[in-house]
């Protein structure tokens, strides 16, 4: 049997049985909570508009193409797929317009592929990395931030090649 | 700000490329193509994302998030040493990163924001080693449940759209960790003006 098919059925059944135990009324719970994702939905949807309309562009013009072409070199031999380039450098720096070019990735080479993986798997285990440390410091009154922001990129750049590394050795397509 | 000046650069590069390259047609197609296909993608992942939201809420109401704030506390002393002295400060510590893991953002930044500011009382405007960890931490994502990325392959019909979560979870721990270990390690070099 694949374990990984039971994931989803298991986690909702679990929740159920465990939330019934603890005398929380599932149903109302589930339906307020479901109210707040379409809270998020309508938040992202503005941006993605304006990011999507600025990406297709990008990638219809060619300069998508010239950008992976420029970065290959170095991205090939950190493992990283040249296809990538785009959403790599936008991530750290706009949320909205890394979600545009990675569910563009999907789109245009299947969601299942090595390349349409390695881009869900980067945006999963990276952040907004300028967005947080401007909120964090701006509201603790913080001007000298020291060595946070290398750091950072530090983790995000160790995030990325270890996605695609995770692709290679726990997806193989 | 910095959006404006990516938004402005892509577009107008996009501009310069498709005359530079004869794909200016294609481009203008492209620009009437990636508004609608924003609303397409947001309506076809708005199902899985309500459906987890839910899901979501309902572990929140389990105290899901207590308990994986007990578990935490011991892993926290030991990183932030100095800020887990106090306990207001170390419950804030442990709720932010329990939010994190469940993918509670709004609920996760206002905790972290707030153990933040207990952190730079009294340091005249240069974060401590230990709030550039905090801040290192929070830029790295620990999401057990990647509930956007996964509607985003559900959308473009993705076989199994959570069967990415072991690679999502192995490149985030060695996100963080790296992240960790380079805050530890540069924190030598720099300035810390309270340890």
């Amino acid at each position: 049997m694949d374990l990984s098919a039971l994931l989803v059925p298991a986690l909702l059944a679990v929740t159920a049985v465990v939330a019934m135990g603890r005398h929380v009324n599932v149903y109302d719970v589930l339906t307020d909570g479901a109210r707040e994702g379409l809270a998020v939905l309508l938040r992202i949807l503005p941006p993605l508009v304006g990011l999507l309309t600025a990406v297709y562009m990008f990638r219809a013009s060619g300069a998508m193409e010239l950008l992976a072409g420029v970065l290959a070199p170095v991205l090939t031999r950190l493992g990283i797929p040249p296809e990538t380039a785009a959403l790599l450098l936008i991530r750290p720096v706009s949320g909205g317009g890394a979600l545009a070019i990675g569910s563009d990735l999907m789109a245009q080479y299947g969601p299942d592929s090595y390349i349409g993986r390695c881009a869900a798997v980067m945006l999963g285990s990276t952040e907004t990395t300028f967005y947080t440390i401007a909120v964090y410091f701006g509201s603790a009154g913080i001007q000298r931030t020291r060595h946070t922001i290398p750091a950072a990129l530090i983790a995000d750049l160790t995030g990325f090649i270890a996605a695609a590394f995770a692709v290679r050795l726990l997806l193989p397509s | 700000m910095a959006m404006a000046w990516i938004w402005t650069g892509m577009v107008v590069l996009s501009l310069i490329f498709g005359v530079l390259n004869g794909t200016i047609g294609a481009v203008s197609a492209a620009a009437m193509e990636g508004a609608r296909a924003a609303v397409e993608l947001c309506f076809s992942m708005a199902g899985i994302l309500c459906l987890w939201s839910g899901v979501m809420a309902v572990m929140e109401r389990c105290g899901l998030t207590r308990g994986l704030s007990r578990l935490f506390a011991p892993l926290l002393r030991r990183l932030m040493p100095n800020a887990c002295r106090d306990r207001e400060t170390l419950s804030a510590l442990s709720a932010n990163l329990s939010c994190n893991l469940l993918g509670l953002g709004n609920a996760a930044t206002p905790l972290g924001i707030q153990a933040a500011r207990r952190m730079a009382r009294g340091t005249e405007g240069t974060a401590t080693d230990e709030l550039c960890l905090l801040v290192v931490m929070n830029t790295a994502s620990i999401q057990l449940l990647p509930t956007t990325i996964a509607g985003v392959r559900a959308a473009c019909g993705a076989a199994e759209p959570f069967d990415i979560l072991p690679a999502v979870w192995l490149a985030s721990v060695l996100s963080v960790a790296a992240g960790v270990g380079a805050a530890k390690l540069f924190s030598r070099f720099t300035r810390n003006i309270r340890s």
